[in-house]
């Protein structure tokens, strides 16, 4: 009997917990018949803001590539999922609601990431700039398409009454979303910390190198593209879940800056981050609805600019690059947590311990033996006469 | 062939545009995401100075001076755009010099939406007609042919604005600088080219073309709203691919391909399509030819 030996890094247990907290949270509320329908909504909302920031930053942070075309791939899963869960209702009676939820979810997630697939293809050509423009064009395209459709709605958009998941009595529908929001933080974080993972972050920090080192750059773009995808749609069932009409304009460009701004202000590549951030961003944007309305609305969008701006020159900029690194979070902890002397620029070389430098070799180990117990050196003299002699 | 004339006219405005985004990537090697946004500043520029009580508080200088308005109008909104592209890329982009390309792009994103926002607090999200002075007035020899003065003053002017930047650009001092440093950087510093001063120019260049396009746009469409910019701004910026991002002629045909494609595509009964149908190119382009049609392959060093 083999051993099940599940590690799990205490970076990643940290994302688990934060979700698993908040879905425990939500559901005590629920028992104690706290849970107004209004904040269970919030929550439902936090929980597909954390799918959607958690797979673009997959594409963004990890991959390096930018997407703007992340609303899109939801708009695919909120039409195509939000239909079909509306005619499998039909089929399956009204009282299977999980059933349909689960299957739609499927059916949206797959069709996502066809389009997803479509949208990579491009990527392999393309890169930067381009392929950014392209996601964009991709966005707009989907949703003029699906705006012409009748079968969905036309101009109408998609009604999708019949799908309330939540009822007054029980809203349950964030306990669904949270647990997706978990199973995709299970998957995504293990294909970065595998192998695969290693190298989809070398595409990243240089493509030629990592292309030169035998990485199957096709693969691994596509697959990025395809599991961001999958994951965008989704989330894009359960908003079809949450409101109706599910309409075309809700998945304009906007939406997909709003999903890169959670991405950005958690920092590029940091789950945890695009999880706190998107909540952040969630929670803030509940607050304003109520606060501001009509073009105050607008204000909103100036500090989400504000933020962009403002977070990238500030990480990127090469004139604050020192600066950065005496006063980063990261330097912070490191003083707080382990002593000046942790910090590699500060240490003076005869302070480095062998000990210390991670490697597999065991350095003391390796120092210590000896290798020729037997072994008397020759005395001097006897060496040159050898010399001599030849 | 009255929607050939339209999707010329609209063309050159695409052109127009389509400039300001090719010249700036061929010299900062950015993309300027914030450059459809100019023209909406543009716009507003045009709708403040003739708007009533603008027109009023002239009108109280002297009241001979109003039927300059329009001109008064023109030439701020192109003095104000001229200015928000320095400002923008001294504030903006300037620092992000020599960074990673995905943070530059982020920022231009950020500033989009940023001038995006600052408009609908100030003027509000509803769309806000131009004053009645912003009217062109019948030429009866085109009318008669069902051309409107709007698209045949936009051909024209736009082709005058044309020819003059490929003078600049190929006559002056100035322009050579511009051309040596979108070769090659590093060889035009050392040949004294003041690269800070040059990208400056080239925002501020593109900035203005930027202006009269909006003024184009609002002849065709008297109405300016805060998104106004985002659509031509995407638009002009495909036409800039297809065209090969980078080279001015390029842009120019870009432009005008997309503006004839997409009337023919509004007159067709394909006309809900038109905005997949023209992104669909732009994929279908870069797939086939990602450097555009008279654009130039660069290799990649390591």
């Amino acid at each position: 009997m083999g051993k099940l030996n599940i590690k799990i890094k205490p970076k990643h247990l940290v994302n688990y917990t934060i979700v698993l907290v908040m879905l425990l949270v939500g559901v005590v509320m629920l028992e104690t018949g706290n849970l107004r329908p209004s904040i269970a909504q919030l929550f439902t909302q936090i929980g597909y803001s954390i799918i959607l920031a958690v797979s673009l930053n997959f594409v963004v942070g990890f991959l390096g590539e930018l997407s703007l075309g992340h609303a899109g791939f939801m708009c695919v899963g909120a039409y195509i999922g939000g239909l079909s869960a509306v005619l499998l209702k039909e089929v399956l009676g009204a009282s299977a609601k999980l059933p349909v939820l689960i299957i739609a979810m499927l059916i949206g997630g797959f069709s996502a990431a066809i389009f997803g697939f479509v949208i990579g293809l491009p990527s392999l050509r393309l890169k930067g700039d381009y392929l950014a423009i392209v996601t964009l064009a991709f966005g707009e395209i989907v949703r003029n398409v699906f705006m012409n459709q009748k079968i969905f709605g036309g101009a109408r958009g998609l009604t999708t009454g019949s799908l309330t998941y939540d009822t007054r009595r029980a809203p349950t529908l964030f306990i669904v979303t949270f647990i997706v929001a978990l199973v995709m933080l299970i998957i995504i974080q293990n294909i970065v910390r595998s192998k695969h993972g290693r190298a989809i972050t070398a595409i990243r920090d240089n493509e030629i190198a990592a292309k030169a080192m035998g990485i199957n750059i096709t693969f691994y773009k596509l697959f990025v593209f395809i599991v961001a995808a999958f994951f965008a749609g989704c989330a894009g069932v359960i908003y079809a879940h949450t409101t109706t009409p599910v309409l075309y304009t809700f998945f304009s460009y906007n939406y997909s800056i709003e999903i890169l701004v959670m991405v950005v202000l958690g920092g590029m590549g940091s789950i945890t981050g695009s999880i706190f951030s998107a909540m952040f961003i969630t929670i803030v944007n509940f607050m304003l609805q109520s606060q501001l309305s009509g073009d105050l609305a607008s204000l909103r969008n100036l500090i989400y600019a504000i933020i962009l701006i403002v977070v990238v020159v500030f990480s990127n900029a090469p004139a604050l690059k020192s600066f950065r690194e005496k006063y980063s979070l990261g330097a912070l902890f490191a003083k707080l947590f382990r002593g000046k002397l942790s910090d590699p620029s500060k240490r003076k070389d005869d302070e480095a311990k062998w000990d210390r430098v991670p490697t597999k070799i065991k350095m003391d180990a390796l120092l210590s033996t000896d290798l020729n117990v037997d072994y008397t050196p020759a005395r001097p003299e006897d060496v040159s006469g050898g010399k001599e002699g030849k | 062939m009255i929607t050939l004339i339209d999707g010329l006219s609209l063309g050159s405005i695409y052109a127009l545009i389509a400039l300001g985004y090719t010249m700036v990537y061929g010299i900062a090697k950015m993309l300027n995401f914030a450059h459809g946004d100019i023209i909406m500043v543009g716009a507003y520029a045009i709708m403040v100075t003739l708007s009533q009580e603008v027109t009023k508080a002239i009108a109280s200088i002297n009241p001979g001076l109003v039927v300059y308005s329009p001109l008064l109008a023109i030439v701020l909104s192109v003095v104000i755009c001229t200015i928000l592209g320095i400002l923008v890329e001294k504030l903006a982009y300037k620092p992000l010099r020599g960074a990673s390309p995905l943070a530059v792009l982020i920022t231009a994103i950020g500033v989009s939406y940023f001038l995006q926002g600052l408009a609908q607090l100030v003027f509000g999200s509803q769309p806000k007609p131009v004053g009645s002075a912003w009217k062109l007035p019948a030429i009866e020899a085109i009318n008669k042919l069902g051309i409107t003065t709007a698209a045949a003053v936009t051909l024209v002017c736009g082709i005058i604005i044309m020819i003059a930047l490929t003078l600049f650009i190929n006559c002056t001092r100035t322009g050579s600088a511009m051309l040596a440093v979108s070769e090659d950087r590093g060889a035009a510093i050392l040949m004294g080219v003041n690269v800070n001063k040059i990208i400056s120019i080239t925002f501020a260049i593109g900035s203005a073309l930027a202006a009269f396009a909006g003024m184009f746009y609002l002849f065709q469409i008297p109405n300016t709203e805060p998104t106004l910019g985002a659509m031509p701004g995407i638009t002009a910026f495909t036409a800039a691919v297809i065209g090969g991002i980078g080279s001015i002629p390029g842009a120019m045909i870009g432009g005008v391909l997309l503006g004839v494609i997409e009337k023919f595509c509004l007159a067709s009964p394909l006309a809900p399509y038109t905005v997949a149908i023209k992104f669909s190119l732009l994929i279908l382009i870069l797939l086939v030819k990602p450097t555009g049609l008279l654009g130039k392959v660069v290799r990649e060093k390591v």
